[in-house]
């Protein structure tokens, strides 16, 4: 993983602390391998982030 | 014990009647240490007229993002630089999240559409995805698709619609600083056809976008003349990328007070948490807020963002001996 999927920049560019806070309360929204903003669809239960180039990813079960 | 309080107490928890405009100021305007008495009021109000039952709903979104109007608050505008991308959600996925909201024990399921209004295609897949539920899940289906016509209105009505979501957003004076691309009265004149159709009018608003408290007491009055069945309550959660995304996050004892206004207007009517409890009141101020008016909560996740988990809710209402309106009570 080399971007931060809360804010897009660089996981080594500066602390992602607040962004992770945040994350739990939130999908992901960009691609942590290329920072492509993705396609999010967010269900009651669960979310599915979809990257162009490198694919879905579901919410943990 | 307060002055407004001791009027609220024979206005509203004996007769029945809201607190007027100007009251609610008051009601916004009391001091920290009021706040357990006020809350205890708006409660015993919620148990006269209400009852103990707790209305549960889910949401979905099935047109998310690029949407092109302004409101200042929405993740979801085509107008401003936010992360959200569009995309649909296809009728299988539609009953999918229907089931998982009726398996919480919800009785209404609510399909939202990020959009001015619905054009042709919409209409055609909420037709489709209605019937594919109905074919399957038992429980209401709400909608929320934005502005509507009067045919429009009365198709929903047709397919089996229960209810219908359309928010004020904001009192009528503070409006023009969240939203350009439509006015107030268009909103109002979707929510008068509503009401006037057979289906339930669910009308709200947002709170925490720099209104003023006379701003926020207007907002309560105005619903409250809108006499809709359930009144969503959200606090502003400043998304990236917005005009409102730096506002800070409203501090939790103006959030208390707010619920508790809003039940003192409207004694009768479904008072739901919606979005923005979570980061605004945290695990403590939800229980508050359910002890001080609230009467209805969305479970689950929301439109693009996530919320708490269902469990710890549904587990909350057990603590609290406040049981889940079941789907036959709500018909
Ligand atoms: S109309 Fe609805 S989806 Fe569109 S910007 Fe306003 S709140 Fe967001």
């Amino acid at each position: 993983m080399m971007f931060c999927d809360h804010c897009g920049e660089r996981l080594d560019s500066g602390v992602h602390t607040e962004c992770e806070k945040r994350r739990t309360l939130e999908p992901p929204r960009y691609c942590p391998q290329c920072r492509r903003r993705m396609k999010v669809q967010v269900t009651p239960r669960g979310w599915t982030a979809t990257c162009s180039r490198h694919g879905e990813t579901d919410s943990p079960s | 014990m307060n002055d407004v309080l001791t009027t609220a107490r024979e206005q509203v928890l004996a007769r029945g009647d809201g607190l007027a405009e100007d009251q609610l100021f008051e009601v916004l305007s009391l001091p920290d240490e009021a706040i357990p008495e006020l809350l205890e009021l708006a409660h015993e109000v919620r148990m006269r007229w209400c009852g103990p039952e707790v209305e549960v709903e889910g949401i979905v979104s099935l047109k998310t993002g690029g949407c092109p109007e302004d409101c200042h608050f929405c993740s979801q505008s085509g107008q401003f630089e936010s992360p959200v991308r569009s995309v649909w959600l296809d009728i299988a996925e539609l009953v999918r999240a229907a089931k998982e909201t009726a398996a919480t024990g919800a009785s209404e399921f609510c399909i939202v559409a990020a959009v001015r209004g619905p054009d042709e295609r919409l209409m055609s897949q909420v037709r489709d995805g209605i019937a594919a539920i109905q074919a399957e899940v038992d429980i209401n289906v709400a909608c929320s698709l934005g502005m509507l016509t009067q045919p429009q209105v009365d198709d929903l009505q047709e397919i089996g619609v229960h209810r219908y979501n359309h928010n004020l957003e904001a009192a009528r004076s503070h409006f023009p600083s969240v939203v350009t691309t439509h006015t107030f009265e268009e909103r109002w004149e979707t929510c008068l056809m509503v009401r006037d159709s057979g289906m339930e009018l669910c009308c709200g608003g947002l709170v925490g976008m720099g209104e003023s408290l006379a701003q926020r007491a207007e907002l309560a009055a105005q619903l409250a003349e809108l006499t809709p069945h359930e009144v969503p309550l959200n606090f502003l959660n400043p998304r990236p990328g917005t005009p409102f995304g730096s506002l800070p996050v409203m501090e939790s004892e103006d959030a208390l007070r707010t619920i508790a206004a809003f039940r003192l207007a409207m004694p009768r009517t479904v008072l739901r948490y919606a979005g923005g409890r979570e980061i605004t009141l945290g695990d403590l101020g939800t229980r508050d807020g359910l002890l001080g008016g609230i009467n209805a909560v969305i479970v689950g996740n929301y439109l693009t963002t996530l919320g708490r988990d269902v469990e710890e809710d549904l587990e909350l209402l057990g603590e609290l001996r406040m049981p889940i309106k079941e789907l036959s009570k709500t018909l």
